[in-house]
Parts: C-alpha cells; sequence; structure tokens
C-alpha cells in the first residue's frame, strides 16, 4: 500500500518563562491510502501539534513530513487542494451564513460554489445554510467544519475530534460518513477521544504520548499486542473462592477478586494456574482470556488510568511500562 | 485572482463594513447639509441689509461716545473723574470705517476659500473609517479562527494577508475616488446655491486635486495602520489600544519635550503632521523667543513644517508597521 502521509523524526519545541518543554519529541507517523486511521493520545499529548505541524501553522524544529509523497511544508501549497481539514474547534466567522462561509473558502480555493450545497446536505445542514453560524449549536458548528473540509472533495481528510459536541445520533452519521468516504477511496485521519468509536471504524491506529509514538498498526494487531495476559477464573461451586486467591497470590499471581470468579492478571501461562489449582484439588470451571479493547491499551500505552487518590496532571504520562508476567 | 475574489466578497458582506459605510455616509450628509443650511446666497438685498446694519451700529457707536463726551465734561470734581482722562477730547470717537458692512453679512460658502477645510473634513472622516475597517477585516478574521481556516485552505501565509491588505486598499481607494467626486460635486452644487463659485480657475481646482490626493494617501495609510496593527496583534481591539497608547506616548513625548527645552515640541505632534499633509503647512512657534527687528519689533521663531516632512514621516511609520504585521505572519505559529 502507498503512504498518504508520512511523519518521522518531527521535533518541536516550545520555549516559555518554565523553561523548555517538548511538544514533539522525535514523534513518527505513516497513514496508508485508503484507511481509516485513529490518531489517539491524551491531552497535552501532541495530537493537535502534529496536526498543525503538517497543515503549516506551526513551523517544526526539526523532523520530515510528507503528504501524498511530496514534503511538506516546501509543497504544502501544492497539496493542500487535496487535503481537507478541520483542527480542533471549528471556527468560523459567526456573522456569516453556512452558504456563505463555505462559498468563499470554495472562492479561496478554486472550488466550484455549487459543490457548497452538496457537502451542506452530506453533513445535514441543507435546511439550515442560510442561517448564521452564530446561532448553530457546537454539534452544527462540527458539521459545517467537516462541510467545509470536504468541500474539496479531498484525497486526505484530516479531522480532530469531529464528533465533539455531536449527539449520538450525529456521532453513528459520522461514523457512516467516514466509512463510506474511506470506501470511496479516501484516505481518514481521525483524532479523536472517544476510542470506542475509533475501534469500530479504524483500520489502523497510531497512539502518541508525551510527543512520542508509544504504538502503530492495524487496530488487530495493536490489540493483540498489548492484551492484557488476565485471564478469568471461575471455580466449581461451593470451593472456597478466597482461599484459591490467596494461594495463586502467594505465587505471584496479581488475583483480582470478583463476586463468583476471580481474574489474574499476568497469567502468561494459564497452565499454572490450574496445576496449582489441581494440586490442592480445586478444580477450575472456566479458564477464559481477558480481551483487551482499545481503550485498556490505550491507558496502558499512555499511563493515564485514573488511580484512587491522586489526579493526574496532563503532563504526567508514562512510556509504556516493560510486559512480562508472571507463570512463565 | 480566486483568493482576492474570496477577499473582496468578504469584505463587502461585512455587517461591520456596512454599517460603517452608513456611518460614514450619514457624517458626510450631516456636513453637506450643515453647511448648505448655514450658508446662503448672497446678493445685493443682503448687501443693503448688512450695510443698513453696520450704519446702526455706527449710529450706536456715536451717540454712546457723544454721552460718554458728557459724561466726562461733567465729571471733574466729582467722585467720578477718575473714569475719565484729564482731557475729554482724548475720548474715541467711532468712524464709519470701525463697522465694515461685510462684518455683518450672512454666511456665505465661498468654493474657492472654503473647500480645502471640506475636503480635510472628508480624509479625517474617512481615515477614522478606514482604520476601524481596516482592522476588523483582519482582526475578526484572527479572532474568528478565520484566518486558520484561510491557511488550511491556501498555505501561504505572505500571499494570504498581502491580498487581503491589497483587496481592502483597492476597494478604499476606489472608495474615496468616488465619495471624493460626490463630495466635491456636492460643495460645487452648494456654492453654486448657497454661496459663491467666484474666481474658481483651473489652478484652484488642481490644487484641490492635490489636496484630495495627499487625503487619499491619508486614509489608505490609517487603513494600512488598522489593519497591520490588528494583523499584529490577532484582534480588532489590538489596532484601538494601540491607537489610544500612541496617543498617551506621544503626549508624554510632548510634555517631556516641552520640559527638556525642545524648541519646537509640536513638531513631535503626529496631529500636526495630518494638518502639514492636508493644509500643504503648519508653522510651530516659539513664544519663549524674540527675533528683534526696528520696524515690527519682538516676533517670536517660528518652524514651518511642510506637507512632504508630514507625508514622509507618515509613510515611514504605516511601512514599518505593515512590514513588522507581514514579518510576523511569516514567522509566528498559528494556534
Amino acid at each position: 500500500m502507498t503512504a498518504v502521509l508520512e511523519i518521522s523524526g518531527l521535533r518541536k519545541t516550545y520555549r516559555g518563562r518554565k523553561g523548555v518543554r517538548n511538544a514533539l519529541d522525535g514523534f513518527d507517523m505513516v497513514v496508508e491510502a485508503g484507511q481509516v486511521h485513529g490518531f489517539l493520545g491524551p491531552n497535552g499529548s501532541g495530537k493537535t501539534t502534529t496536526l498543525r505541524t503538517l497543515l503549516g501553522l506551526i513551523k517544526p524544529n526539526d523532523g520530515r513530513m510528507a503528504i501524498l509523497g511530496r514534503e511538506v511544508p516546501r509543497h504544502l501549497p501544492e497539496v493542500a487542494r487535496q487535503v481537507g481539514a478541520i483542527v480542533e474547534s471549528p471556527q468560523f466567522f459567526g456573522n456569516f451564513t453556512a452558504e456563505t462561509t463555505l462559498s468563499l473558502l470554495a472562492d479561496v480555493g478554486g472550488v466550484n460554489r455549487n459543490r457548497v450545497y452538496s457537502v451542506l446536505d452530506l453533513v445535514g445542514l441543507r435546511d439550515r445554510a442560510k442561517e448564521r453560524v452564530k446561532t448553530y449549536s457546537l454539534g452544527m458548528k462540527q458539521r459545517l467544519a467537516v462541510a467545509s473540509a470536504l468541500l474539496k472533495e479531498p484525497k486526505l481528510l484530516i479531522l480532530d475530534e469531529p464528533a465533539n459536541g455531536l449527539d449520538p445520533g450525529g456521532i453513528r452519521e459520522m461514523r457512516t460518513l467516514m466509512r463510506d468516504l474511506s470506501d470511496s477511496g479516501m484516505t481518514v485521519l481521525l483524532s479523536s477521544h472517544i476510542l470506542g468509536e475509533i475501534q469500530l471504524i479504524c483500520d489502523s491506529v497510531t497512539i502518541i504520548s508525551a510527543g512520542r509514538r508509544v504504538t502503530a498498526g492495524s487496530v488487530s494487531e495493536v490489540l493483540a499486542q498489548h492484551t492484557s495476559g488476565a485471564v478469568k477464573v471461575r471455580l466449581e461451586p461451593g470451593v472456597d473462592l478466597l482461599g484459591a486467591a490467596e494461594l495463586l497470590r502467594s505465587a505471584g499471581a496479581q488475583v483480582s477478586l470478583e463476586k463468583d470468579y476471580f481474574t489474574v492478571g499476568n497469567a502468561s501461562n494459564p497452565a499454572q494456574i490450574t496445576k496449582l489449582l489441581a494440586e490442592r484439588q480445586i478444580y477450575v470451571s472456566e479458564l477464559t482470556p481477558v480481551a483487551a479493547d482499545l481503550e485498556d491499551v490505550f491507558l496502558e500505552l499512555t499511563g493515564t488510568a485514573p488511580v484512587e487518590g491522586h489526579t493526574r496532571q496532563v503532563d504526567e504520562t508514562a512510556v509504556s511500562a516493560g510486559r512480562g508476567g508472571w507463570g512463565q | 485572482m480566486s483568493l482576492a475574489r474570496a477577499e473582496s466578497r468578504r469584505l463587502i458582506k461585512r455587517r461591520f463594513t456596512k454599517v460603517l459605510l452608513i456611518g460614514v455616509l450619514l457624517v458626510l450628509a450631516a456636513v453637506g447639509a450643515g453647511t448648505w443650511f448655514s450658508n446662503q446666497k448672497v446678493g445685493p438685498e443682503q448687501i443693503a441689509a448688512a450695510r443698513a446694519e453696520a450704519d446702526r451700529y455706527y449710529q450706536d457707536a456715536l451717540r454712546q461716545a457723544a454721552t460718554d463726551k458728557q459724561q466726562c465734561l461733567a465729571a471733574p470734581g466729582t467722585p467720578a473723574a477718575s473714569q475719565w482722562p484729564a482731557n475729554c477730547d482724548d475720548l474715541y470717537t467711532p468712524t464709519l470705517e470701525d463697522y465694515d458692512y461685510t462684518w455683518y453679512m450672512p454666511p456665505t460658502f465661498n468654493l474657492r476659500e472654503d473647500f480645502t477645510d471640506m475636503i480635510s473634513v472628508f480624509a479625517v472622516v474617512l481615515a477614522a473609517a478606514a482604520f476601524l475597517i481596516g482592522a476588523s477585516f483582519v482582526g475578526a478574521e484572527w479572532n474568528s479562527g478565520g484566518m486558520m481556516n484561510l491557511l488550511l485552505w491556501r498555505p501561504q501565509r505572505l500571499r494570504v494577508l498581502g491580498t487581503k491588505l491589497t483587496v481592502f486598499l483597492s476597494w478604499l481607494t476606489g472608495l474615496t475616488v468616488l465619495l471624493g467626486a460626490v463630495w466635491a460635486g456636492m460643495f460645487r452644487l452648494i456654492a453654486e446655491t448657497r454661496g459663491t463659485t467666484e474666481k474658481m480657475t483651473p489652478g484652484v481646482w488642481e490644487s484641490f486635486g492635490l489636496t484630495g490626493l495627499r487625503g487619499l494617501g491619508l486614509i489608505v495609510a490609517a487603513g494600512a495602520l488598522g489593519f497591520a496593527l490588528a494583523s499584529l496583534g490577532r484582534h480588532t481591539g489590538m489596532a484601538l489600544g494601540a491607537l489610544v497608547g500612541v496617543g498617551a506616548l506621544q503626549i508624554g513625548v510632548y510634555v517631556m519635550a516641552g520640559l527638556a527645552g525642545f524648541k519646537y515640541p509640536d513638531t513631535l505632534f503626529a496631529p500636526f503632521w495630518l494638518i502639514a499633509l492636508l493644509y500643504k503647512e503648519w508653522i510651530a512657534t516659539d513664544y519663549t523667543s524674540c527675533d528683534y527687528s526696528s520696524t515690527s519689533g519682538c516676533e517670536p521663531d517660528t518652524f514651518t513644517m511642510t506637507w512632504q516632512a508630514g507625508s514622509v514621516g507618515l509613510a515611514a511609520i504605516t511601512v514599518v508597521v505593515v512590514l513588522i504585521s507581514m514579518w510576523t505572519m511569516r514567522r509566528r505559529d498559528i494556534t
């Protein structure tokens, strides 16, 4: 497959009164053609900085970027016609109508104004096209932003939090739209915090933390690479669940006790569980691996899982902890 | 070309532009109407009435002088004696020449003498509007995030800002020329119906044309300054704040220059540059000096600021601010 978007070794440093802060610290990303690619990261991890840098709004300190095979920002003016983008919250001049807003953008980009109503129809704003943008809700502004990005009929669509402010129906419509666009051959780069959505619609993902890529690949690969290694253990009815759990704990297992079962968090070799318990005449009735979802992977890789009694600060992240486990 | 067309449409569609233009037209119409109603055509009837009024005042003055002389003559030996001169013949007797009938003429609009002031009014009103429209045109764009959208479509910063400025200044020039022509026509009409167009030679019209061109320069500079300051601060309010700040700084510099013994502190005051620009020259006077001559006594020293000096100062400031705004646009991260 051809790479539509390539970033390697991207660095962006901000100097402030509190010293130097690396917003991007050698970040890498590749997005293949025709895919819906999820771009994930906690707040302040560098997602928006990456997108702004890619789109020429921020000047990087170092690194290489290419869109549709052309180096940017040097060739950005030539490829901009093929890139539709919304960055962060939708921002429009409030006193103009949606129709005026889009027709002005069409003029700027040399796009036929007849497309304005097509894209407004696509995002469900056709009937409100002649109303001023300042009367729009956040969700409607978000739809307008997506419409503006689609106006160019881009080859690469970059959307930063497109579901922001959308109602559940709107989120579903947006998901369908992304899929349809991808099916039509458009490549979509989607930055979002709604991990369930990303898992549903994305073919591949890149996760960023503290300005660095912590993982990338197809969604299934990423999930497979970061399965928790946990297994759910259910015993025969009437067996002392607490005693069995203590037995495994004494052997080094990380056991979480539930009402009628327990999970072993670091069970890299589940056979050890059955062996240890069977030696004490305790027999397992169910032993199933606990499947990880994207949220688990995200929280694990970015180190942003909530910890009781501790309020995490936005710059507090952890690079992926060493994996491995009990029983190997 | 498509960018210029889009910016042109954007400028015209903006509500602020429309409201301010209507405001400008109302102010200019009010000045025209005020001039119309406060002047009248002068003919033999008005001259006769003015002569009669001048004569009435002269007769009143003569009667008062005669009364004063009688009181003066009766005053010696009374407490009022100190109020009168020793020789009552020294009391002034008014003459007919003291009561020039032209002082009693109704106001009349003399196109040759008065239109330069009207060009200045026109230039100042339009310059103020140009500053605000220019500041708002780019300031609102920055503030609303529209500039970022624009750059996503056209990632050519200098071209985007330069086109915006060029489109705005082109419209401003066109509008000024159009309104200037209407303004000149209106005052010619006022002069013909409520005043006089006497001595209007081609040279006078040429002089008005040159004053108008200097006014156009002022309007374009004000527009460019408003635009550049708002772009620098990424907000319309930045241009207004800068204007207030420069005003305060000017007062401070003026006061300090005066305290430091600077001979002509007025020359540091930008509004006087504008006067020099619009009226060809402006004369600063040092009232603390004495240039003695046996014929006219003590005359204060003066410094003449020419329109060339005023326009160079104004142009230099405008060019510097516009260049800084362009440089900043090229360098800054857009967040």
